[in-house]
């Protein structure tokens, strides 16, 4: 046993020696870049490894959007599968009815952009009643929120109704989840290190104390929705174009209560959780399969017993030093260090 | 010209009536102490100049602008800011960041360059860093930056809770109950910091206290409310010998 966790110890110590690496970054991005294109033109991963690995990028952008909402803000939001039905359908529509098939192709990228903006816009207006509801009441307003999508759906006989809608190429390629879900991560953790990140957490910690020390909450919880809700919908036009086809009881409460789970158990306001959230709960379902129905008493029992052992998830309120920019992580050092010389030339 | 100037407010919860046609007028400089028993409506009182609260009645100015109906935030950048009661800081947040937070209405860019880190996001952060360090170094408290705020000692979070108030920049800077929880010793040093803020930020101060040392002490002026309403105003030891007072604070059998 511990010779296991002296093993663990070395190798965490050997991954934070990497990542604290300058170049790591850079490097990592263009070689998972090169790796998934080489993985879809060569066939180096078989078709079945390609889709779970799609699965796990649409994840990790559901879960670190999603984090932006009910870990770093501190609001309980159950709506975020009606986000990405938006982004779907509108990206679905876009592909098969309205742009020129020829160059569908081409088009993708613009499909699942013109999705995630459809997702933004009503992220702005659920946003509204975020300005006088909190916690569980405004939990209540998502749900309703999910609701409305989900029946609305189901209701436009256009769309195919509560039939679903197909006849989408499977243009969800690995290169473009790589890309989509490395620009995720990237822009939020900006906006988590910016003023507007700050005050989204300013207003999980007290709202009032927030909002007296000059933070407009009701311009910072509208970026935090629209920012969220946006990569909602670029994951759901991801999914639909990995999968081919798409109904509205596939984004109902369900799917947002697993996504809810991948940001608890991943942990709170942290981006690297949030990815080792995603990825954890998306490979763990693909290994149960085998399980079958035992499968769905296996994976909550182990969320139990994490919810024990570790409340907050596993990487609850922490985060990985590769996620933190440079200037933050070495904010204080340096600030100190100035002082310190300026102390000194002073005496 | 008062800075700040109270007519006739009022405000009601549910009936019950927290402050009841309250009038202030507060010149620049002043050091002016709120007493009063439990309940008074003092916190209230506060509540109402933040923009917590909306009065029900009545008007408040601050130099020029009418501050009733602003959102909290508007209310700060006219130069208003507070400590609470209890105190209310980012507890899991580095002291830096709590202090950082607060300079969130002098940063300068947009959401746009935020999300991307360009134009000119690189500069005001680390024009905004340096500004928050030095502000925490002038109450020293820049050796623990970077740890959270909850877990400093009780008398450096109340210290931390007023540089966060002053990193906003206030004119008017109203402290709820500085002394709360603190013994004698700590209350003279309290006298001398407040005294300190006063001069070096060219503040002018409303404090509310229990601590009749304190607030004899350094207030220049002392407004007694009871029931929402001002039953006495003027120099410390006019108030002391005010029988009034001592009916609020003692009850009427024993004065009598």
């Amino acid at each position: 046993m511990s010779k296991l966790s002296a093993t663990y110890s070395t190798l965490l110590n050997r991954w934070q020696t990497l990542t604290a690496y300058r170049y790591f970054l850079p490097v990592f991005i263009v070689a998972g870049l090169l790796f998934s294109i080489a993985a879809t033109r060569l066939e180096i991963l078989d078709q079945y490894v390609q889709l779970i690995l799609i699965y796990v990028g649409i994840n990790i952008i559901l879960t670190v959007s999603l984090n932006l909402i009910n870990g770093y803000m501190g609001e309980f939001s159950v709506g975020h599968a009606g986000f990405m039905a938006i982004g779907a359908y509108i990206a679905s529509i876009l592909t098969v009815n309205v742009f020129p098939q020829a160059s569908v192709d081409f088009l993708f990228p613009a499909a699942v952009l013109a999705g995630g903006i459809g997702a933004a816009l009503i992220g702005f207006l659920v946003a509204i009643p975020s300005f006088k509801t909190r916690g569980d009441y405004l939990a209540i307003v998502t749900l309703a929120f999910g609701m409305i999508v989900k029946s609305g759906l189901e209701n436009i006989d256009a769309v195919g109704g509560p039939r679903g809608f197909m006849g989408m190429d499977k243009l969800t390629t690995l290169p473009w989840v790589f890309f989509w879900t490395v620009l995720s991560v990237w822009v939020i953790r900006n906006l988590v290190y910016s003023k507007f990140g700050r005050g989204i957490l300013s207003i999980r910690e007290d709202e009032i104390a927030a909002s007296l020390m000059s933070i407009n909450t009701r311009q910072v919880k509208i970026i935090a929705f629209v920012v969220s809700s946006f990569f909602a919908g670029i994951a759901g036009g991801l999914f639909a174009h990995a999968l081919q086809f798409i109904n509205p009881r596939m984004f109902d409460i369900l799917k947002s209560t697993d996504i809810l789970i991948m940001v608890y158990l991943g942990g709170i306001a942290s981006i690297a959780g949030s990815i080792i959230g995603a990825v954890i709960y998306t490979i763990l379902l693909e290994v149960l399969r085998p399980l079958g129905i035992w499968r769905m008493v296996l994976m909550p029992l182990m969320l139990v017993l994490l919810m024990i052992y570790r409340p907050r998830g596993i990487m609850g309120l922490r985060e990985a030093k590769m996620f933190v920019p440079l200037r933050d992580l070495l904010l204080v050092k340096i600030l100190r260090q100035k002082k310190k010389e300026a102390d000194n030339a002073s005496a | 010209m008062p800075l700040l100037e109270a007519k006739n407010i009022t405000h009601r919860f549910e009936g019950l009536c927290a402050v009841a046609d309250f009038n202030f007028s507060l010149a620049p400089n002043e050091l002016v102490g709120i007493i009063g028993p439990n309940g008074a409506g003092k916190t209230t009182l506060f509540n109402l100049i933040t923009g917590v609260y909306r009065a029900t009645e009545g008007t408040i100015q601050f130099a020029g602008e009418e501050l009733v109906g602003q959102t909290p935030h508007s209310i700060n950048r006219l130069g208003i800011a507070r400590t609470f009661q209890n105190i209310r800081l980012f507890k899991e947040l580095t002291v830096l960041d709590n202090v950082r937070i607060a300079y969130y209405g002098k940063i300068i860019y947009n959401p746009a360059e935020a999300l991307l880190h360009i134009g000119r996001f690189r500069a005001e952060e680390k024009r905004i860093a340096n500004m928050a360090m030095d502000l925490l170094a002038i109450f020293k408290l820049d050796d623990m930056a970077d740890i959270a705020a909850g877990s400093l000692p009780y008398g450096l979070q109340r210290k931390l809770e007023i540089a966060r108030a002053l990193a906003t920049g206030p004119k008017l800077l109203l402290l709820d109950e500085p002394a709360a929880g603190m013994n004698q010793s700590e209350i003279e040093t309290l006298m001398k910091f407040i005294h300190w803020i006063k001069k070096t930020f060219q503040l002018t101060i409303i404090l509310i206290e229990h601590q009749m040392r304190l607030v004899m002490g350094i207030c220049e002026r002392l407004v007694v409310l009871d029931f929402g309403a001002t039953i006495a105003e003027g120099l410390p030891s006019e108030i002391q010998n005010n029988p009034k007072v001592m009916e609020a604070y003692l009850g009427e059998e024993v004065v009598s």
